[in-house]
């Protein structure tokens, strides 16, 4: 192999490799087995992921939501979950969305809540598995736009994956 | 797909009424294992949505990361007499339905 051949292959190689620097990161993110439909499946594979493909590049504050979970819980498979959004609930200003990112759970996105002026008030209550002692996230979009976050973490002894509850 | 809803019967308009709802269901996460080694597949509830008087108020989209027999508890504010639908889906198309009546005052 000449000189001129070998720089041409680490050209073509190094061209290769931009390209897939410019591709989109979602290109390569595996979709699930068996997606929940609704549920967007190149998202799941980490919890940065799931939040980023909420926040297309918008900017999240801590703030306004308030998600209250306990400290510690005995074990993972329903763990009681409150999550509430200061806001008005008015036509002008009310809550979108609320999304609950697991760090741990295999499929970080929990559950998203889509909510309404007519609600009146913006607080959803349910139980939620936990594959974990981890931190979860609550990330509510406000009708401007903006997104707002609350994190919590919590010590789970018996995970929820474990003998499959 | 047995469900219970508890809803207050009458409200005064401007008020909150709080929903709360139980369906009866696995949530399937999909990454179990039967006896025989065999994976049992995902089914969950992903889609609920709660109508009042006619008009959507509230939507889920939820995974395995809602805990088995789903319990959602959540607010509609009361503006006209009617009624609190709620419907929802699973992975194998089974629907399910639970209705309760507002009588709104004032």
């Amino acid at each position: 192999m000449d000189r001129v051949t070998a720089r041409g292959a680490r050209r073509r190689a190094l061209a290769a490799l931009v390209a897939l620097f410019a591709l989109p990161w979602r290109a390569f993110a595996q979709p699930s087995l068996n997606p929940a439909p609704g549920i967007d499946a190149r998202t799941i594979n980490t919890p940065q992921g799931a939040l980023q493909s909420i926040l297309k590049g918008a900017a999240m504050r801590r703030g306004r939501v308030r998600l209250d979970l306990p400290s510690a819980a005995e074990n993972g498979h329903s763990v009681p979950m409150i999550v509430r959004v200061d806001s008005p609930m008015s036509e002008a200003d009310y809550v979108r969305r609320i999304d609950l990112v697991s760090e741990k759970n295999p499929v970080p996105l929990m559950a998203t809540f889509f909510l309404g002026p007519h609600m009146g008030r913006a607080e959803v209550e349910s139980r939620v598995r936990l594959n974990g002692t981890q931190r979860v996230t609550a990330l509510a979009q406000l009708s401007d736009g903006s997104f707002w976050f609350d994190s919590v973490d919590i010590v789970v002894n018996e995970s929820a994956c474990l003998d499959g509850g | 797909m047995a469900a219970r809803i508890q809803v207050a019967r009458e409200a005064r308009r401007g008020d909150l009424i709080e929903v709360r709802i139980v369906i009866q269901h696995p949530m399937e996460t999909g990454f179990r294992y039967d006896s025989l080694g065999r994976q049992t597949p995902r089914n969950v509830i992903h889609r609920f949505e709660c109508r009042y008087a006619g008009a959507e108020v509230f939507r889920a989209s939820m995974g395995a990361g809602i805990a088995a027999n789903p319990y959602l508890r959540f607010f509609v504010r009361a503006e006209q007499s009617g009624e609190v639908e709620c419907r929802w889906v699973d992975q194998e198309n089974a629907s399910g339905y639970a209705s309760a009546r507002v009588t709104v005052n004032g």
